[in-house]
């Protein structure tokens, strides 16, 4: 039965005992995982690229919790990103902060960041606020560009970790960004079910009735923002560390539209949507930056690619196929892989009607 | 921006014998950039106007068709006008495609949704372009050279710069023109108050949606050639130029034309006082103020007229 009896049941994190189960079966399997990759390379994959699927899933969730939930537009998420990589880093380089603190710092001074960006967006709507934002992105990336004090150019080196005195591998980094992970993912849901979640929501659906009904906008606003840019300091944060270098080229337009696009892809307005999303947007680009080494249709497109386009720029098929599904998603499914899901399940309640 | 044509480097310093003239001189080279800024800014207005869809891809669009431009020039050795005549004509058929194919699809769509569309659409162009004719840089074989400059009464303009700022205030003028005069441009205007109204009065408004379209791409399709011109031919070219047609949109207003010709000839004088007298390096962070400091001002920009959503 869904009919929720009282408030405490519809703020449960398991809704039933289904669910329970199906979470702690995924939990084992996230711990397995690297065990199954490294020996079976399922998939095609690495632990680096399970370690940056699961990044940029704490940035589509960051992300969803202000464009799904709060209806707020996002194009500068690159910018929040490079402020918590870039902060992390430089705590730990110049200041000498451990890692355990200097990564909630970074999310911190991300969500300050982000606090600031939400005072001009509580007058702007849709357009304005997009563009807003993406000035925002741009500039964020131009100043640590320009600031000697962030490396420059040239970018940071990111220091080695340290656990019980070993530098820690990709396997230790693993573990580490899941268990990050996992607490965000759960905060994340528990913050949509309660008030705080459901201020966004209504703000989303029409924020004059909101505020009509007594939310109060500037507060929930800007506090969506720096929620977000919380989550998306953290990732950032964990990013850098992945990678091992950060320079701030990398964090341009195109990452901001990628957190979007899993975002959407995922489904607006769901934390497991943002997940898929995010997965499957990672393997996607990752699989598809390297197209010449698949199999049959690699060194067909190469043939192709030499007679009529250049071989050098084959990797733009990554984003030639990030754009088309885009472009699809919005078309026929506009609420992603939690719509396909919904869709699926309801057939399947209701088979054979 | 690609776009500082080798003089701003010349007379950076202030207290150089050519100091003095440094502020007539920075003016005159920010408008011709901001010549450049209106004309993109002017492409995403018209489009916003009439569908108020923000078209993100307006710069991509621009750079395949001064792509296909340079093909043409480079490759096939085609002469100027007739390259320009088929450029126009790759660009009107590149956006009336995307408007037919895409954006008409889309049933009741969100802001987002629709902003999404047009992120596709830029990645997709982006992507093309890029599989196409590589990462690699080149000149635009333009018949106007940017290294010779022309020299009034002490102030010196290089060709190039002097040309843009002549092209975009013709095509300004054109545009005015056409949508004062033409019976097309008053039924383009008449779509952009009411389409309800327009379509009763025997206006096909799906039609004006594609010619807005191509006048658009058109329009965009110029400052794409014109910017590379000054600079360079490369994948990203757009990305900066883009923003600053935002920002100038925002500046002037974007659901006024004027207003963002207005707003790109001030971004562009304003961001090169910046970078001539305070800080070259964070030239481009002018651009971001601007935005934020307009839309807390005045959010309608500065010459369209306040407008009030109704609950």
């Amino acid at each position: 039965m869904d009919i929720k009896r009282n408030y405490y049941e519809d703020i449960e994190l398991f809704k039933s005992n289904t669910i329970l189960v199906w979470s702690i079966l995924f939990l084992v399997f996230l711990a397995i995982l690297p065990w199954l990759v490294m020996k079976y390379h399922l998939l095609g994959l690495s632990v680096y690229t399970v370690n940056l699927i699961t990044v940029h899933a704490i940035v589509a969730i960051g992300l969803n919790i202000l464009v799904g939930f709060t209806g707020q537009i996002s194009m500068g998420h690159a910018g929040f990103f490079a402020i918590g990589a870039f902060t992390t880093v430089i705590f730990i380089l110049k200041i000498g902060l451990p890692f355990y603190l200097a990564l909630p710092l970074g999310g911190f001074i991300s969500s300050i960041f982000g606090f600031l960006l939400g005072l001009p967006a509580l007058r702007l709507k849709g357009p304005y606020l997009a563009i807003a934002t993406l000035g925002f992105g741009m500039a964020v990336t131009t100043t640590i560009k320009h600031l000697e004090f962030f490396g420059g150019r040239m970018g940071l080196q990111a220091p080695k970790l340290y656990l019980f005195g070993t530098p820690m591998k990709d396997i230790h980094f693993y573990y580490m960004i899941m268990i990050i992970a996992v607490i965000m993912v759960i905060g994340a849901v528990k913050l949509i079910k309660t008030r705080v979640g459901r201020a966004f929501i209504a703000i989303r659906d029409s924020d004059i009735a909101a505020e009509a009904m007594g939310v109060n906008l500037t507060y929930y606003k800007t506090l969506a923002f720096a929620v977000s840019a919380f989550y998306t300091g953290v990732a950032g944060g964990l990013y850098a560390f992945i990678l091992g270098f950060i320079n701030p080229e990398s964090f341009h337009l195109i990452m901001s539209i990628t957190f979007l696009a899993m975002v959407v892809v995922g489904g607006l307005g769901s934390v497991m949507g943002s997940i898929c999303g995010a997965a499957l947007m990672t393997y996607l680009d990752i699989k598809l930056q390297a197209i010449q080494d698949i199999s049959l249709i690699g060194p067909a497109l190469v043939t192709f690619s030499q007679k009529y386009m250049s071989v050098a720029g084959i990797s733009n098929i990554a984003v030639i196929v990030y754009g088309l599904i885009l472009i699809l998603i919005v078309l026929f499914e506009p609420l992603g892989i939690f719509g396909f899901w919904i869709r699926c399940k309801r057939y399947w309640k209701t088979w054979p009607f | 921006m690609n776009a500082e044509c080798g003089l701003n480097s010349e007379i950076r310093n202030p207290k150089s014998a050519f100091g003095e003239k440094m502020f007539g001189q920075l003016i005159v080279s920010g408008l011709a950039v901001g010549a450049c800024y209106a004309l993109i800014a002017i492409s995403m207005v018209i489009i916003y106007k009439t569908s108020e869809v923000l078209n993100f891809a307006q710069g991509e669009m621009a750079m395949i068709s001064t792509f296909v431009a340079f093909t043409l020039l480079e490759t096939h050795q085609v002469s100027f006008p007739y390259t320009l005549a088929f450029t126009f004509l790759f660009a009107i058929l590149l956006a009336i495609f995307f408007e037919i194919a895409f954006l008409r699809q889309a049933k009741d769509p969100t802001v987002l949704g629709l902003i999404i569309i047009t992120l596709g659409f830029q990645m997709v162009l982006m992507g093309f372009v890029g599989w196409k004719w590589g990462p690699d840089q080149r000149a635009l074989p333009f018949p106007v050279s940017n290294i010779e400059a022309y020299n009034f009464y002490g102030l010196i303009i290089s060709k190039i710069n002097f040309w843009t700022l002549i092209v975009s205030l013709v095509l300004m003028l054109i545009l005015f023109l056409f949508f004062r005069y033409t019976k097309l441009g008053i039924a383009m205007r008449a779509t952009q108050q009411n389409q309800l109204a327009a379509r009763v009065m025997g206006i096909r408004t799906k039609w004006i949606f594609s010619f807005t379209w191509a006048i658009s791409s058109m329009v965009g399709a110029v400052a794409g050639m014109l910017i590379a011109a000054m600079g360079v031919l490369d994948p990203p070219m757009m990305m900066d130029p883009l923003l600053k047609g935002f920002a100038s949109g925002v500046l002037g207003g974007m659901t006024s034309l004027p207003g963002a010709a207005l707003g790109g000839a001030l971004l562009g004088v304003i961001e090169n006082l910046f970078g001539g007298y305070i800080s070259l390096s964070f030239k481009s962070v002018v651009a971001f103020a601007i935005i934020v400091l307009m839309l807390c001002i005045k959010p309608s920009g500065l010459l369209a007229k306040h407008y009030v959503k109704k609950v």
